[in-house]
């Protein structure tokens, strides 16, 4: 599987890796403590400090290496949870039809005729944010998103000639699920759950820079750019770091998604 | 009646369920969590005594379904109450701000929407060849990175390093109309290009999915010149497809705007909105969430029904 | 010698291919191609899917489709070859010089503009006839085309008349220039069998009275065999054969000719009924939702290992028929027995037993059989559900079958892709034998293979009956399949049984007008047979 893979992908893949170790090893590999002052207020980079340091004097590369596990962890949660609240859902709405359908798929009718950042702020405007419910309210508002794809694809699959064999052949609901349409349907719901991962990363973001989002002293790329943003009319680039993070992680897992939805399409092709 | 007049008339009532059906989740939501108004006027750590009777003052102790209809009967008739933070009422700050934020939206859409189809259709003319690949690699980019880093990375250039436009939008009333655009350009020039990218891989899409169409082909092997083909063939069955990425695009614009005007820090609905929800504004959030939502669904409806209108199998029935 | 109106020299076209997940890179489609077609006359382009007739039809108005282009060799339309020929002169050889018609009318109408528009286009745009002169001749021939309402049916929109008059509509645009030489691609392919005939004739007509000549591409010798003079035959991108119509269709020389010419020539001796398998009896069916009956009150036996044919066009209702018996649609009426029991009408409710001897094979293979699976895991599984076959007795069966089917051992590990389309068909065959049944539905199982692919799987499968004397229920629309192996036949005609009984019977006049309009629109390898079949009909056909 690893041997024919494109140049496109093998970046993507070295370099998500490469994140997603620097988020799991912080504690490691940073060279100072998360919420340390250990030098100027906005120090240019120097040895001691590779990107300078913040606004309060803190080791810039360290809250970035700590930012990016905040934000990679609640990313990665928000998109679990999505992934397997949607996907169960629209599974079961697929595969059960009748009201059971419709009524799942109006309320996500519903659910996304309202933008799912407007929808984050009201609720966050009632609610505490905390890293739990984030992860609780990104995950489920965007498990709508989730749910469509998933039952579209298993309503594509399932109207197939060879779920009909086997329904004819008298095989079990779960034989139909986990051995015909589940082995398809996995190629379009991995390389999507890539793009929601880089959706996420942009809401949890968002919400922190707009102050809603991951509290202090936690440090996360959103938070950074906020903490930083007045450096910005001095000319200091410090709340550009993150620009730079999140762009090249959110290309680089695009570039793994797109890889594998061509080998989809490779493999449904047939006439290859 | 004719057919497809019936269609968005179906369209619309339906629309006017969903946007009904919106208002009371929006409502809904700040019910079922715990907290409501009282508690955040007062604070966590108010009695019970004070609470219950700032309740009862507020009519907080009513049936939520009564209190939802009198909240939609005032978002309707334009009186939103006032805010608790400064006591204010919400209607006139609103009105204020939404001819701010519309002024804000309206210039970016001026700009982004011709630049997005101009751009879509080099990107289809030049289908797979380097001013494609450009595009698509800009475009990809830029998706890739949220609107606030987009609005600091060219504040940083264009603001302080360049000193071309101002990095707070400031605009007053008396301001003459050249000054106010000089102040919004750099949130005018975010907004754009957040939509930009969206809308021209939409209408690339759009465009391409009209020219493989074999009645393109049998256009070309009429010996027609390709501007024949386009203006002819390809223009009248895009043109609803396009008005529909545009549509969906100015929607997204709703989004965009509430964080751009937090960054340049401009009195919009946006940051009004921002502003109560770290305030904790309940009554405000709940206006201004109503007011996104329905502005944002009025634009889904109209690209709807504009596809209805232009698909000739439903114009011109058997 | 005059110039010949067309001649074609050496012709080489090439493609770039985008096999996902691979380099893109060029491969050859048509490998130096020649022939002349003089004015007025008709040349027949024949061959199976893949050979490059479409292409080189294009060619002629030097247009690749996709990443085609023209690689090599000379194209000469009046003397002037149009491969080299400025982007100016090429405009202007099409839509004046030389028209076309394509496969799918439907698809080549621009739906938002009217008919008359699209057809005087090109006349008016090259300059040819005034627009009000352009109309008069559209709506001339209109008329000769057989299009009802002459004088305003151009002002329709092309969603608003049918298939088969929109195909006629799109003989109009492309003889409405008055042009040297038409295109016709697969005119009348999408089209059912009873309307194909109305406006192969009407093409036919049209060509000789306009004097126009005409390269006529099918797959199917039988139609082109009616309209062409001069027949090529080509395959993978060469000349097999060329010849006159007469001596292509009667005295072939290439062996791939006379094999396309012999084809569905099998013979079937008929078997007299007995005690059937199947019995169905006063079915009445509806899908859920609508509110009419697709089935009324059908009756049709069919006795062990025999062939019923269920034949009939588009929305005969011999699909629904097929939903029906294997329970996926539940009869509002009737009953099914088979095997001497009664079938519950829907299928999660049947024995193991019941769905075990009632097996099914798809038109498509491509969709029956799930890409993820080996051949190996497509055959095996029915063994291991129905039989708990394991291990070394499940691999020796599986081998077995793929013997049976006429594949080598190698295909166990391969999966659907890997494979041509004749052979997932026999996987798909072999997957329903595997639950050893007593029935096989065959839904259209050979209509979307080429002719001699399609000959390999009848042969296979009236081969396997002998052996496993399994019963056949074979729909399909195609009647000199329905010649080649039923013992009984079933027409069905808007949903209902119009005729029915041994094959002997149903094919001996007298017949019902249906059934005669039916048989006598299947195109017959013979010179002549197209004007023969119009005077005799009783009835016009239902695509009017």
């Amino acid at each position: 599987m690893l041997k024919n893979i494109p140049l496109s992908a093998a970046i993507g893949l070295i370099i998500t890796g490469t994140y997603f170790l620097a988020a799991i090893f912080a504690g490691v590999i940073a060279p100072y403590g998360m919420a340390e002052a250990v030098g100027d207020v906005w120090e240019p980079s120097s040895a001691e400090h590779w990107l300078g340091t913040d606004q309060i004097g803190r080791d810039l590369l360290t809250r970035m290496i700590y930012g990016g596990q905040t934000t990679i962890f609640i990313a990665t949660a928000a998109t679990i949870l999505s992934f397997t609240t949607g996907a169960v859902l629209g599974f079961i709405a697929a595969v059960s039809g009748g009201w059971i359908d419709q009524l799942m798929s109006r309320l996500v009718d519903l659910f996304m005729s309202i933008p799912s950042l407007i929808l984050a702020l009201v609720i966050l405007s009632s609610i505490e944010a905390t890293v739990l419910t984030l992860i609780v309210i990104m995950g489920l508002l965007d498990s709508t998103r989730v749910y469509r794809l998933a039952r579209a694809v298993a309503v594509d699959i399932s109207v197939m000639d060879y779920v009909e064999a086997a329904r004819l052949r008298g095989e079990k609901l779960a034989w139909i699920i986990f051995r015909e349409i589940l082995p398809n349907a996995l190629s379009p719901l991995v390389a999507e759950m890539g793009l929601r991962f880089i959706f996420m990363v942009l809401f949890i973001s968002t919400l922190s820079f707009l102050g809603i989002g991951v509290q202090p002293p936690l440090a996360d790329w959103g938070g950074i750019v906020k903490e930083n943003k007045e450096g910005i009319n001095f000319g200091i680039g410090a709340a550009l770091y993150p620009a730079v993070a999140i762009a090249t992680l959110a290309i680089s897992v695009n570039l793994i998604a797109d890889w594998i939805l061509n080998r989809t399409t490779s493999l449904k092709g047939g006439r290859g | 009646m004719h057919p497809i007049l019936r269609l968005v008339l179906q369209r619309l009532g339906l629309g006017l369920l969903l946007l009904l059906a919106a208002s009371a989740l929006i409502f809904g939501l700040t019910e079922i969590l715990p907290g409501d108004a009282a508690q955040a006027i007062l604070g966590q750590s108010a009695t019970p005594e004070s609470l219950a009777n700032l309740r009862e003052e507020m009519g907080l102790n009513r049936p939520a379904f009564t209190r939802y209809v009198e909240w939609l009967g005032g978002i309707v008739t334009g009186d939103m109450g006032t805010a608790l933070t400064n006591k204010l009422p919400i209607g006139e700050q609103v009105a204020r701000r939404m001819s701010s934020t519309l002024f804000l939206a309206f210039w970016a859409a001026i700009i982004s929407v011709p630049l997005a189809i101009l751009l879509g259709l080099i990107a289809v003319r030049y289908q797979n060849r380097w001013p494609d690949k450009l595009i698509s690699g800009i475009t990809l980019a830029s998706i890739s990175l949220p609107e606030f880093m987009i609005a600091y990375i060219l504040v940083f250039f264009f603001a302080v390093k360049l000193f071309w436009a101002p990095s707070f939008a400031s605009v007053s009333p008396g301001m003459p109309l050249l000054d106010q655009l000089h102040a919004i350009s750099l949130p005018v020039a975010v907004l754009t290009l957040v939509v930009l990218a969206h809308m021209m891989r939409m209408t690339r899409a759009a465009i391409l999915n009209v020219m493989q169409s074999a009645y393109i082909e049998t256009a070309e092997l009429k010996g027609l010149t390709t501007f024949t083909v386009i203006r002819k063939h390809a223009f009248p069955n895009a043109i609803a497809p396009i008005v529909n990425v545009v549509m969906i695009n100015l929607a997204y614009l709703v989004v965009g705007v509430v964080v751009v005007e937090v960054v340049f820090a401009y009195p919009g609905m946006g940051q009004y909105l921002v502003d109560a929800v770290v305030k904790r504004d309940v009554p405000v959030v709940l206006a201004c969430g109503v007011i996104f939502a329905a502005v944002y669904i009025i634009l889904n409806i109209v690209a709807d029904v504009v596809s209805i209108l232009a698909n000739p199998r439903l114009r011109h029935p058997k | 010698m005059t110039t010949p109106l067309l001649q074609v020299r050496g012709l080489k076209i090439g493609a770039t291919v985008y096999p996902p997940g691979e380099k893109p890179h060029d491969i050859e489609i048509v490998h130096g191609v020649d022939f002349d077609l003089e004015a007025g006359k008709v040349l027949g382009l024949i061959g199976e899917s893949g050979a490059g007739k479409s292409t080189i039809g294009l060619a002629t108005m030097s247009y690749g489709r996709g990443g085609v282009e023209l690689t090599g060799g000379t194209v000469k339309v009046n003397g002037r070859d149009v491969i080299s020929a400025s982007a100016r002169d090429i405009r202007r050889l099409r839509g004046a010089e030389v028209t076309y018609v394509s496969q799918s009318a439907a698809a080549s109408f621009n739906p938002a503009k009217r008919i008359m528009e699209q057809v005087i286009e090109a006349a008016v745009f090259q300059g040819k006839f005034s627009k009000s002169d352009a109309e008069q001749r559209a709506r001339d021939l209109f008329a000769k085309l057989g299009l009802p309402d002459p004088n305003n049916i151009g002002n329709r929109y092309p969603h608003q008349v049918s298939g088969g008059q929109l195909q006629r509509c799109m003989t109009a645009l492309a003889l409405c220039p008055e042009p040297d030489l038409v295109v016709f691609d697969e005119p009348t392919t999408a089209l059912d069998v009873t309307t194909q005939i109305d406006v192969l004739k009407a093409i036919k007509d049209a060509i000789r009275d306009t004097g126009v000549a005409a390269l006529y591409i099918t797959h199917d010798l039988a139609v082109v065999a009616q309209v062409s003079d001069h027949i090529m035959v080509l395959r993978m991108g060469e000349m097999v054969e060329y010849g006159t119509t007469d001596q292509i269709i009667n005295a072939p020389k290439e062996e791939y000719t006379q094999a396309l010419v012999s084809v569905r020539s099998i013979t079937h001796e008929e078997k007299q009924p007995t005690e059937p398998v199947l019995r169905v009896e006063n079915i009445t069916a509806r899908y859920k939702g609508t509110n009419f009956d697709v089935l009324h009150n059908v009756n049709v036996d069919l006795s062990p290992g025999q062939t019923l044919a269920v034949v009939g066009e588009s929305g005969s209702g011999k699909s629904t028929l097929a939903r029906v018996i294997t329970g996926l649609l539940p009869p509002r009426d009737g009953t099914i027995t088979f095997a001497g029991r009664t079938l519950t009408p829907d299928q999660p409710s049947r024995s193991l037993e019941d769905l075990r001897e009632l097996q099914m094979i798809y038109q498509m293979a491509d969709t029956a059989m799930n890409p993820r699976q080996t051949v190996g895991t497509i055959i095996g599984r029915p063994l291991e559900f129905y039989f708990g076959l394991k291990g070394a007795e499940k691999q020796n069966r599986i081998q077995e079958l793929l013997d049976e089917i006429e594949l080598g051992s190698g295909f166990q590990d391969r999966y659907p892709a890997e494979l041509s389309g004749g052979q997932k068909q026999r996987v798909c065959i072999a997957r329903a034998l595997a639950a050893k049944p007593k029935l096989i539905i065959c839904d259209e199982v050979t209509s979307a293979l080429d002719p001699l692919v399609a000959d390999g799987i009848l042969k296979l499968l009236l081969n396997l009956q002998k052996i496993e004397d399994v019963a056949y229920l074979f729909i399909t629309h195609d009647l000199a399949t329905v010649r080649a192996i039923a013992d009984s036949i079933a027409v069905m005609y808007q949903g209902r049984v119009q005729r029915y009984g041994t094959k002997s019977e149903v094919l001996t006049p007298p017949f019902d007008d249906y059934t005669d309009l039916l048989l006598s629109s299947v195109p017959e390898m013979k010179l002549g047979w197209l004007e023969d079949v119009i005077a005799n009909r009783k009835m016009e056909s239902a695509g009017n």
